[in-house]
């Protein structure tokens, strides 16, 4: 006769939460005490269906289960024993999570059917219910931050009220010297948004183009009403208000968004902005690679479908992006070519997989571009109009010139006329289309960490500034002298 | 087609607040919006098909048929045939789950039904808030606890 044992509970945490570490079929040894390692047999994700883990168990019994069912809409996950050495037959489970609307909590639903040995009966049942269900159950609790009576922190540091921040403002478009250090507040978060303690921010080319007054609509300034830069930063939530997904306060998060107003020591955004970080990446880490690291991500896989063999050309090699695209495209098996302003960076940008380096102050590259590889498939442009002739000129035939800067001046229109000489694409792509939904936000994130950490691309050097020292961070920026990504420490 | 679902954590067990909730004709002994009911042609009101009469407390006129319940699973689904308010092909279920960590239930209330354009977020707002959190509201006052 088959056994059935089923348990059940409530997580005072969201569905979304919950569910994240639910699905990922190779997670217990991460959060469940009674497994000591888990893994996926063959190299298959967690996720697809049929896949096998192996686990072996604290008391070193090894069971092999496989992945049955798995509904994102519905947060079920049924699976099955395949083998064991523990002496469950027939052993089939299931894993439900449904939302307490009442709340914004998590109803947890285990339940098998298995079969056993004649007289084992109720010993198995109690070890399935308790050992697995019930202590899963108590440590889930525990890995999403319990405290002592088992439920997550919720609410415990938000008081409702703002707080105060100290902010980096601009009341004039100009110079690095119009940014000044002021105070703001950071509202509690309303529905669908979190607050953040920010420690580390990202400095970008963008926030210069801010700053000096060419994209006005992104960020009117008045003395009245400053504006304050910045479209990336990590720290920790503060509070979040409902609807906020799986933040909850404590997290460690990162976010990017279309909105600048990053530079500031705790900022209240959408959830749907933010991804929370894995425990390997640092802040610093985090600010200095989430906008690059996705900028990187679009440019190689979306945009310049950059493979073996694919020539490509990167200007300011040795710059934020550009370390980060010499290195992974060196790894996708392209032939990388180069441009920098100095020796310096030329060997920086060698070291990240950077093939060919051309070392040219005055924008002069064409010539070599040809000569070394006979043209570009691929260029990632940040010089702008300045280098405008230089680029078509090393563009290969059927090339795509990618302008994702124009750190020299905005380009002159391009006309069609002069594309068709080359069967030539052009493109002009913000980040922002690339990360619309959490849902691609978070993929592209994560392949920026797993790049990171199975050493597809190389951490750069990153170049460090008190918040209070934006100014200084934006004229090293602009001066051409720095290597690597800048961030703000708040 | 319009879905609206409300749940809630009852610190009793399932047994218990099914005894309260599964009457089809008791609503106004545990729903505060609910003034009276009776069942049409003197059915019994567990009988499948069976036909409530009730009036809210604002005076409203419902006519809900019972279309399906199980004391196994603790579930009662019934249909509107008749109201003010608006809503077409109306079909709710009202289901609870015992909770084995404590004897608590996990209840949930859902609907599915049809309405006029621009009249989605109104509606929903007043059965997934008010009508069927109101009634979960009157439940955990009743088992009290939370």
């Amino acid at each position: 006769m088959l056994q059935k044992v089923v348990r059940s509970t409530v997580i005072d945490a969201p569905i979304e939460r919950v569910w994240a570490i639910l699905r990922d079929f190779n997670s217990h040894d991460r959060w469940h005490d009674v497994v000591a390692e888990s893994r996926i047999e063959g190299e298959e994700a967690p996720t697809q269906v049929g896949c096998i883990r192996s686990f072996t168990l604290k008391d070193g019994n090894r069971i092999r289960e496989q992945l049955l069912t798995l509904s994102d809409s519905e947060h079920r996950s049924t699976y099955c024993i395949v083998e064991a050495s523990v002496p469950l037959q027939r052993y089939v489970a299931t894993v439900t999570l449904k939302t307490v609307t009442d709340g914004d909590r998590t109803f947890w639903h285990w339940e098998s059917t298995f079969a056993t040995p004649p007289g084992r009966e109720r010993e198995l049942r109690e070890m399935v219910a308790r050992d697995v269900y019930e202590a899963g159950f108590e440590n889930l609790r525990r890995h999403l931050g319990g405290a002592a009576d088992g439920r997550p922190r919720r609410d415990t540091v938000g008081t409702g009220a703002p707080i105060a921040a100290r902010q980096i403002q601009l009341q004039r478009y100009g110079g690095p010297d119009q940014l000044e250090v002021g105070s703001g507040e950071a509202l509690a978060p309303a529905a669908g948004e979190v607050r953040i303690r920010q420690r580390a921010i990202g400095v970008n080319y963008l926030d210069i183009y801010l700053r000096r007054g060419w994209i006005p609509p992104m960020l009117p300034v008045s003395a009245e009403t400053p504006g304050v830069l910045g479209m990336e930063a990590a720290g920790s939530v503060i509070d979040a208000g409902t609807g906020a997904g799986a933040l909850l306060p404590g997290d460690r998060v990162a976010y990017l968004g279309p909105r600048p107003g990053a530079y500031c020591s705790v900022r209240t955004v959408p959830a749907e902005w933010v991804v929370r970080l894995p425990a390997a990446i640092e802040d610093d880490t985090a600010a200095a690679l989430l906008l690059k690291g996705i900028t990187a991500d679009y440019l190689l896989r979306d945009l310049g479908r950059v493979g073996p063999g694919t020539r490509l050309l990167v200007h300011a090699a040795a710059g934020g992006v550009g370390l980060l695209l010499c290195s992974w495209a060196r790894r996708l098996g392209a032939t990388v070519v180069g441009t920098v302003s100095s020796e310096a960076k030329a060997r920086v940008a060698r070291e990240h997989g950077c093939g060919q380096v051309i070392v040219t102050a005055d924008y002069r590259f064409a010539d070599a571009v040809q000569r070394l590889v006979g043209g570009a498939d691929v260029i990632v442009d940040g010089l702008g109009d300045a280098a405008r002739d230089e680029n078509f000129a090393a563009l290969a035939r059927r090339g795509h010139w990618i302008s994702l800067g124009q750190a020299s001046g905005p380009l002159q229109p391009i006309s069609p006329d002069w594309l068709v000489q080359k069967s030539a694409t052009f493109s002009r792509p913000v980040v922002f289309d690339f990360v619309s939904t959490p849902a691609l936000l978070a993929e592209r994130a994560e392949r920026v960490w797993s790049a990171l950490a199975a050493g597809v691309i190389a951490l750069p050097p990153i170049e460090r500034y008190a918040l209070d020292a934006a100014g200084q961070a934006h004229a090293r920026l602009e001066s051409r002298q720095s290597i690597g990504p800048l961030i703000l420490v708040a | 087609m319009i879905r609206v679902y409300t749940s809630s954590v009852i610190e009793a067990s399932a047994d218990t607040v099914w005894s309260r909730v599964r009457d089809f004709n008791g609503l106004p002994q545990w729903h505060p919006g609910i003034a009276d009911s009776r069942i049409e042609n003197s059915e019994p009101s567990d009988k499948i098909g069976c036909v409530r009469h009730f009036h809210t407390r604002d005076g409203g006129m419902i006519r809900e048929r019972l279309l399906a319940l199980s004391d196994y699973d603790y579930s009662c689904t019934y249909a509107i045939l008749e109201s003010p308010m608006g809503v077409d092909d109306y079909v709710a279920t009202l289901k609870l789950t015992p909770i084995t960590d404590g004897a608590r239930t996990f209840a949930e209330w859902s609907a599915e039904f049809e309405c006029a354009e621009g009249r989605e977020r109104e509606l929903t707002e007043h059965i997934g808030a008010g009508v069927f959190q109101g009634g979960f509201d009157a439940l955990k006052r009743h088992f009290g606890r939370r």
